[in-house]
């Protein structure tokens, strides 16, 4: 049985070569996009840090999900969340610059409430500056990023741990007892962070007039949906290259069927939060979606709906295409894709206005999908792919859709 | 429906039960049904039952529900009653996404419960035969359709060979009828011994 990974030299060069555009995207935009046109360069590296950020993060709550859930069906590859979530510090660092220089370095094409002058001529921003400031966005951003860092090793630490353990009906209670505690703790600073303030400093206050008490959802749906993707698409590259013995269709099903529901879940936020602003059509409410729907980006509104929605589910709603690996490594592909839309469109309306052709913005994503590709794939030969002392490892084996 | 002879046997154990049926259908005897007192995962597939088309015609009752919803409400608010409500228009799409999202569920769900009560043949007043009164509560029942072919001694030789206890014949009516157990059942069914 292989259940200790090494990374094929293929992997390697793939993820060297995706950073190795990334770099050079960067390079090209640092020269192409000057003066005025600065907002595009940053603007694309805040769509892309936070993107890719909160997937890699998604995989940290799937483990504690499922841990507080008692579900024993992910035991046989959940060590592929666990080496995901440990791309978080390494992101997290990335999205802490960028955010940093964007708020100190007086980038108000992106946040226009950092301009102090711009905020007391401005009343709406007067009232929102004890929320939104430097301050409190530096504070909030330091606490949620070092939380989370923290629980994710502190999950990683302990699971790796565990493989020492011997195998008794008392260390299988503390096993699980411990996980549940710990990952209770995180749920609560998820919770707190990407379900409710975290969007709002780093991506809703943008359009900083503007407000929505559907956004930290939606962006969580969005940020779920593609970290069950990147999750499916790690399984399915570990299974293809002989490893993960012990994961079957069976396991492959249950994740897609969690593609499924989440996609049919973001597109309840994405509905909810504009139908309930169409009803009220206050103009305060509407300018967020005047560029939208009304203006140049148009048909990213709607392509939106259509890779997102539509795709997914006329895609996965049949049993056999979410037990066949080839169909939900595409259509994991295609709702990644289509999120990072989501985000590109939830960031440039505010920012850059104008719809643009995203080369700059998709090359850098080819650069993070390279960073997670190398951190990932070094992460999983840390440990053995199967936590062989998790007492739910038997049920996760006979597991049976 | 009609009158059937079946040779009946009880099982303790799910272990034995899968082999069990797996020598039934090589042996190529008819097999009736399985009664167990849970569901047991994989027994469908052992038993060569196919899958079931109930989640295809929900999709089928979804689509109808969600037509129906958009057709209707078009038609009432932009031909049969035109109302101008809050200044917005007379197709709009967002107020009736809620409407026919709610109607697509109504359908599917409505119409997969019924087609689930013909597929199982269960309905409030619907009586079938039960083969033995403990293949709801600690023993599963496999039952074997006699045919013009099958010997009733063979078989029961066979099934207390792959590990069936209390195996006994009768005849019984295969299929659904209305009644009461405790007055039309002898009518339907007539044990082998008695």
């Amino acid at each position: 049985m292989k259940d200790q990974f090494v990374v094929p030299a293929r992997l390697k060069k793939t993820s060297f070569v995706l950073m190795g555009v990334g770099l050079l995207t960067l390079l090209i935009g640092l020269i192409a996009f000057q003066g005025e046109n600065a907002t595009r360069f940053w603007a694309g590296l805040l769509q892309n840090s936070s993107f890719f950020l909160l997937i890699t993060l998604a995989s940290t709550f799937f483990i504690a999900a499922t841990t507080l859930a008692h579900g024993g069906w992910q035991i046989a590859f959940r060590r592929v969340p666990e080496a995901i979530s440990m791309a978080v510090p390494a992101l997290a660092a990335i999205l802490f610059v960028v955010v940093m220089i964007l708020v100190f370095g007086g980038k108000e094409h992106i946040y226009h409430w950092v301009n102090a002058h711009h905020v007391a001529e401005d009343k709406i921003l007067t009232w929102k500056s004890a929320f939104l400031n430097k301050g409190f966005f530096t504070t909030a951003t330091i606490i949620t990023l070092a939380l989370w860092i923290f629980f994710t090793l502190r999950l990683r630490k302990m699971s790796i741990e565990e493989d020492g353990w011997d195998l008794r009906p008392e260390t299988g209670r503390k096993l699980i007892w411990r996980n549940t505690v710990w990952c209770g703790g995180f749920l609560v600073v998820f919770t707190l962070s990407v379900g409710s303030t975290t969007p709002w400093i780093w991506l809703m206050s943008i359009d900083a007039h503007w407000f929505s008490t559907m956004y930290s959802w939606y962006t969580f749906a969005s940020s779920w949906v593609s970290g069950l993707s990147l999750i499916a698409l790690f399984v399915i590259y570990l299974k293809k290259h002989g490893y993960l013995t012990y994961v079957t269709e069976e396991h492959l099903h249950d994740l897609g069927k969690f593609m499924f529901a989440f996609s049919i879940f973001w597109t309840y936020l994405w509905f909810s939060q504009y139908m309930l602003i169409w009803y009220a059509n206050m103009p305060e409410e509407t300018e967020y979606f005047q560029p939208r729907v009304w203006g140049e980006w148009r048909p990213i509104f709607f392509l939106n709906l259509l890779i997102n929605f539509i795709t997914p589910l006329l895609f996965l709603m049949k049993r056999d295409t979410k037990r066949n690996y080839t169909a939900v490594a595409f259509i994991a592909v295609v709702i990644i894709f289509g999120h990072w839309l989501d985000f590109w469109q939830m960031v440039y309306p505010g920012t850059v206005k104008h719809l643009v052709f995203p080369w700059y913005e998709f090359g850098l994503g080819l650069g993070f999908v390279g960073l997670i590709i190398f951190l990932v794939s070094n992460q999983l030969t840390k440990a053995s792919l199967v936590p062989k002392n998790h007492p739910y490892l038997k049920e996760s084996i006979v597991h049976h859709t | 429906m009609a009158v059937k002879n079946f040779v009946v046997g009880l099982f303790d154990d799910e272990a034995v039960l899968f082999p069990a049926v797996k020598k039934v259908r090589t042996a190529g005897y008819k097999l009736h049904d399985v009664y167990t007192p849970f569901p047991v995962h994989g027994l469908d597939h052992a038993m060569g039952l196919r899958e079931t088309s109930l989640h295809t015609a929900g999709f089928i009752y979804g689509i109808t529900g969600t037509t129906t919803a958009l057709s209707f409400m078009s038609w009432v608010f932009n031909v049969d009653w035109p109302l101008n409500i809050g200044g917005k228009p007379h197709f709009p799409l967002p107020a009736f996404i809620p409407i026919t999202f709610e109607l697509t569920v109504l359908f599917a769900a409505v119409g997969m419960v019924m087609t689930f009560c013909y597929l199982c043949q269960i309905m409030p007043g619907v009586k079938k035969h039960i083969f033995h009164p403990r293949q709801t509560d600690d023993k599963f029942v496999m039952v074997i359709e006699l045919t013009e072919k099958t010997n009733a001694e063979e078989v029961k030789a066979f099934l207390n060979a792959a590990g069936a206890h209390d195996v006994n014949e009768q005849k019984a009516e295969a299929g659904w009828w209305f009644g009461r157990y405790d007055k039309n059942d002898e009518v339907y069914s007539v044990p082998a011994n008695a």
